[in-house]
């Protein structure tokens, strides 16, 4: 038997004016097993926690009952007073008599009742508590990376400062990612590459990070602190260590019409290619679709030219199995394809190209060498149409995305400014269903587009694009003149929606990381958790996490990263130990448990048992690892022979508060 | 019991510890009111909730029991109310079966921030019940001690 200790909290008048405290403890020191029953002013008080840990020691008690408020509030408080008197902190219970009674009833003697019956409910839940112990597992003092666009690169170099080594996995052959492509950024117009390439230069010389290129995450085991990733490296033909990235390969490769995905298409590249200049690392990559060496056995100039002997025809992906104590996404976002947006003659016309496509052709690195020019037969572009929310804000249709993709808006502003700017003799025309500029000096930015630059923006959609004699023919609604627009337009630019990359689905499901419906990850708590995935040990950083902007990605990877670095600190981390548990004896092995399992905590092992007449049976028996489980419970309810329990939350224990109540 | 007095039900509430318990607390804060009859016990989520709890409190002698959760897709568990949602549609027609009115048990989505749900839901289901009388069917006579 239990000897229970209840103290019954006044709160000030908060629980006092409305519950008759000094009638609950009285009625509550007549429940068996109470040994001591009394009430306080404030329990939460250094003199109610006197108090508290006087009568633990003064009645040898083995369980508490604190009636006061919300255990959200307060529970952690009173484990440690009583943990402090030398009791077991998971040897108490409270009773929410505060926002769960006094606060929401007038009326004195039914409050008073209510405190009593759900005192009661303690006391029976506390009469069959344990006294549990944290456990503790080591933390793995090394970083993963998924991703090395400027979520990644950021993360990555925080991490590294602090001292801990950080990997990156990038599945291109270069890190940077999509800001690598982009000419100019908002508001401020600062060149991309000018301020990310000294960035990608810092992580290829920091000691600390090691970047893993052309590769992608194939496996993912274990829990926070103690993950074991297994890592594929595609195989590029070519020898990283002995690459001097001098280039000449990419000069004299004979395979020259392969599509520069890097140019979006625009222009093409060699079989043999190194992304771009500042690639990082700097070394040549042979396309396997492309080479007529690896195809055919035919060709082998590259080889020829390589004064390093670079080039391995020969070379295999490479399995590299590695562990660490975080992971943190940052596999960023793609365009959505514009396949099914027939209206706008994307596929028909070369002159209708996406924001992104844009952005490489008025890049000086770009196919263009940075002046404007029609894809389709390089004349110089008088009339653009912008076309806003092309796949973004579509509710419930199969073609776009629900969701704002939130950069748009501030990105057409620019391309607009900048065109107007460049060659004052074009017409722009911006067609948008809202402008949206909440941001650091985005709508001062947007306006200076309108007023300064003169550029058209039309409240309105484009209904459709049609190709005729050289130009497009843009019909449109003016919404707010209330009238149908027609503009020839010699390009049309559209606003293409983002959307998580296509690598992130798979990954998410291989780290057990929650996702949205829209396929990015969900944080553990939207304000108060921003960049931590519910999966406890997987952070997340930049796009992956919703559409975000430049700065947004590298606040969030700073933050991400003084996560990891909290954790990675810690020599071993406290286990929450109210986990799962099963009864050997009951387990039959069935895995119903292991299938419900979000956290793929539950494992099985072939236990021996003794047999009849000294024989030993081997049986298969659920293992709960108590560093992985987070204690929801979902197996103690799928195990059909009840041999799961909740340590903390046992059904012994939620039954007789259900009793108590019912009583 | 004395059937000419006014009747007022047993009803046990179960809350996941992340939304709901919290969205509790709020109307609490808010000071929401709803009646004393609603007694909620606390689980980590809504897929703790054992359908044997429910029989046992209607056994028990209680007229209603309600679960609530976090809304599809903010469990903090991730898919613990999927479960739950699956485990108590199975156990309502058990329930149906045995000739428990349906609207005895109830599974109700509410999330932290929302208290002024959790206060209407929980007045909404005393009324229900307190029309549909005391439940008679399930109870045990055995276990009442009077
Ligand atoms: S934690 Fe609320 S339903 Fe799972």
């Amino acid at each position: 038997m239990q000897r229970i200790g209840v103290f019954v909290c006044w709160c000030g008048s908060n629980i006092a004016a409305t519950v008759d405290v000094v009638q609950v403890a009285q009625a509550l020191a007549k429940e068996p097993g109470v040994v001591f029953a009394t009430d306080y002013q404030y329990m939460c008080s250094q003199a109610g926690q006197d108090l508290i840990g006087a009568a633990i020691k003064e009645h040898g008690l083995t369980g508490v009952v604190i009636c006061s408020c919300s255990p959200r509030m307060h529970e952690t408080t009173f484990r440690k007073t009583c943990q402090k008197a030398g009791l077991n902190p998971y040897m108490v219970e409270i009773a929410n008599i505060r926002e769960h009674c006094s606060w929401i009833h007038k009326d004195k003697p039914t409050a008073t009742e209510k405190a009593v019956i759900l005192g009661r409910a303690a006391i029976a839940k506390v009469h069959l508590n344990a006294p549990l112990t944290a456990g503790t597992s080591p933390v793995t003092k090394r970083a993963l990376v998924i991703g090395g666009g400027i979520a990644g690169i950021q993360t990555a170099l925080d991490i590294a400062d602090a001292g801990f080594p950080v990997d990156i996995v990038e599945k291109k052959p270069t890190i940077g990612g999509k800001m690598t492509q982009i000419d100019k950024t908002f508001p401020t117009l600062d060149c991309a590459a000018c301020i990310l390439t000294p960035k990608m230069v810092d992580v290829s010389q920091n000691e600390k990070i090691d970047i893993i290129s052309y590769a992608q995450v194939e496996k993912v085991q274990g829990f926070v602190g103690n993950f074991s990733v297994t890592i594929r490296k595609k195989a590029r033909y070519v020898d990283e260590s002995k690459c001097t990235g001098c280039g000449l390969c990419t000069e004299k490769c004979p395979q020259k019409k392969v599509p520069n995905e890097f140019n979006l298409g625009l222009d093409t590249r060699r079989a043999i290619y190194i992304p771009f200049a500042q690639a990082v690392p700097k070394v040549a990559t042979i396309d396997p679709d492309y080479c007529s060496m690896l195809k055919s056995g035919k060709c082998g100039v590259c080889a020829k030219v390589c004064a390093a002997g670079a080039i391995d025809y020969k070379q295999q992906d490479e399995l590299i199995t590695r562990e660490y104590g975080a992971i943190v996404v940052a596999t960023g976002f793609e365009p959505i394809g514009m396949d099914k947006f027939d209206e706008f003659a994307y596929a028909q016309s070369p002159d209708v190209v996406t924001s992104l496509e844009l952005e490489r052709l008025m890049n000086a690195a770009g196919p263009t060498g940075g002046t404007l020019l029609r894809p389709s037969d390089g004349t110089h572009p008088h009339t653009l149409v912008f076309v806003q929310c092309v796949g973004s804000r579509c509710d419930g249709g199969e073609k776009g995305k629900p969701y704002c993709s939130k950069i748009c808006c501030m990105y057409t502003a620019k391309h607009a400014m900048l065109i107007r700017d460049k060659y004052p003799d074009t017409e722009v025309y911006v067609f948008y269903i809202d402008v949206r500029t909440p941001g650091k000096n985005f709508d001062e930015f947007y306006r200076r587009a309108v007023e300064e630059y003169g550029v058209h923006y039309i409240k309105g959609m484009v209904g459709k694009v049609t190709p005729q004699d050289g130009k497009l023919k843009v019909q449109a609604s003016d919404l707010l003149g209330g009238r149908q627009l027609h503009i020839d337009a010699d390009m049309v630019v559209l606003a293409a929606a983002i959307e998580p990359d296509k690598s992130a689905r798979p990954l998410a499901t291989m780290l057990t990381a929650s996702m949205d419906t829209n396929d990015f990850f969900t944080e553990a708590h939207p304000k108060l958790r921003p960049v931590e995935s519910p999966t406890a040990g997987i952070f997340l950083s930049g796009a992956c996490q919703g559409p975000k902007d430049i700065p947004e990605t590298v606040a969030q990877a700073g933050a991400a990263a003084s996560k990891v670095i909290g954790l990675l600190s810690k020599d071993a981390l406290t286990c929450n130990p109210c986990t799962a548990q099963p009864d050997e004896l009951k387990c039959n092995g069935c895995s119903s448990c292991e299938n419900v399992c979000p956290y793929g905590a539950i494992s099985y092992i072939d236990k021996p048992f003794r047999g009849p007449n000294r024989t030993t049976l081997i049986r298969r028996v659920a293992q709960v690892n108590p560093a992985v489980c987070q204690g929801c419970g979902a197996c103690t309810v799928a195990c059909p022979s009840g041999a799961m329990d909740l340590q903390g939350f046992s059904n012994k224990q939620i039954m007789a508060e259900v009793d108590a109540i019912c009583r | 019991m004395q059937m000419n007095q006014e009747f007022k039900p047993t009803i046990v509430a179960f809350c996941c510890n992340w939304c709901s318990y919290a969205g509790a607390d709020l109307s609490g804060t808010n000071r929401l009111q709803y009646p004393a009859n609603v007694k909620i016990i606390r689980i980590p989520c809504s897929c703790r909730l054992n359908p044997m709890f429910i029989l046992r409190a209607f056994q028990r002698g209680a007229d209603g029991v309600i679960l609530c959760g976090c809304h599809p897709g903010d469990c903090h568990y991730t898919t613990g109310n999927y479960y739950a949602r699956r485990r108590m549609t199975l156990l309502f027609s058990l329930l149906d079966y045995m000739g428990i009115e349906r609207q005895r048990t109830r599974v109700e989505w509410v999330s932290a921030a929302e208290g002024a749900k959790f206060a209407a839901t929980m007045n909404d289901f005393v009324d229900t019940i307190t029309k549909l009388g005391p439940n008679r069917r399930l109870e045990d006579l055995r276990c009442k001690s009077e």
